[in-house]
């Protein structure tokens, strides 16, 4: 396997081990907390 | 593969990340479980028709909340997204991308923009990208909590999809629009202009997913591949590159958004697109022999 395929696997599976990281932590509840209100700040106006 | 097909990718993706359709005659954004999850692309989570969290909305958000500095979740996410697809993600999947290829179309002087400035200018959307990253965490009120500033000062994509549609519903958003607002709408403006003159003006020196995404390109499992037996070098790929890629030096470059141009200019069909091992398009099966 060529380097470029070894660095490619290795962020795959950094990218899944951070993201069931930030599962476990609650971290997806935070994110909905914030998408599911108006962010006054995006729209311009907070 | 045909712009006209790439566009309807580009149609059904922005719909399908803006799938709440009564929010936009309602003036009330989507609440429910999808908005536990990211989308790929850069679609504001205050547009009305929002079925899901923007990635970069959400970092902020993460980061800049009260109880963390470092995201897991959303770096993650990004990080999957552009390991599997890369600027694939740019080019096909893109609400914001697919509003600056559709205002580009509109007949009007293409002026190129002078190498010296574009090379420099092309460093932005890394700075706003490391803004993204380390400015709410850094620039915090008393209570911890840190500004979105990506959101908040530059975003187009918010002011079109989340704050001119909310602002049109609600006349106490309206009554509390101020100078913010008014430096939104003229950035806004002035994105959208630039974009009928220079193609993806915002992609290629703004946007901090497609930087996080230009950095992943040349790991990324779909990519763009040139068959060096075909290909006669007579730079047909590059002029056709709306980007500014030089094709055959480095067809992976950061600055790829794989919208296939460059496939399509091509008059040995040498360039195609790969999935892991797959070969994609008409030529796949004479490329595989």
């Amino acid at each position: 396997m060529r380097a470029q395929n070894w660095a490619t696997a290795a962020i795959f599976i950094a990218a899944v081990a951070l993201i069931a990281a930030g599962l476990r932590t609650g971290e997806a509840a935070e994110v909905a907390q914030k998408a599911v209100n108006i962010c006054l700040e995006c729209i311009g106006v907070g | 593969m045909k712009e006209k097909k790439r566009h309807l990718i580009q149609a059904l993706a922005a719909l399908a990340q803006n799938a709440h359709l009564t929010g936009f005659f309602t003036g009330q954004i989507y609440q429910g479980d999808g908005k536990h999850v990211c989308v790929p692309g850069l679609n504001c989570y205050s547009c009305p028709g929002a079925v899901g969290a923007c990635p970069i909305g959400s970092l902020q958000a993460v980061i800049g909340g009260r109880t963390r500095n470092v995201s897991y979740y959303v770096a993650g996410t990004i990080l999957l997204f552009g390991v599997l697809f890369g600027r694939l993600i740019c080019g096909f999947l893109c609400p914001f991308g697919f509003v600056q290829d559709l205002l580009h179309k509109i007949p009007s002087p293409k002026p190129k923009v002078p190498r010296r400035l574009d090379r420099p200018l092309r460093w932005g959307k890394y700075a706003a990208l490391a803004a993204v990253l380390i400015l709410p965490a850094v620039l915090t009120d008393p209570f911890g909590i840190g500004d979105p500033v990506f959101c908040k000062y530059v975003c187009p994509a918010g002011t079109l999809e989340g704050g001119i549609p909310l602002l049109a519903h609600s006349a106490a958003l309206r009554a509390a629009a101020g100078f913010l607002f008014s430096w939104k709408l003229l950035l806004l403006v002035a994105v959208l202009t630039a974009s009928v003159l220079v193609y993806r003006p915002f992609c290629k020196y703004l946007c901090p997913l497609g930087g996080a995404y230009g950095l992943l390109n040349r790991f990324s499992v779909c990519r763009m591949e040139v068959d060096r037996t075909a290909c006669t070098r007579c730079g047909a790929c590059t002029r056709a590159c709306k980007m500014g890629v030089d094709v055959t030096g480095n067809i992976n470059s950061a600055e790829c958004i794989r919208c296939g141009l460059c496939a399509r200019g091509c008059p040995t069909r040498a360039i195609h697109y790969t999935c892991g091992k797959a070969v994609l398009g008409r030529d796949a099966k004479r490329r595989e022999t």
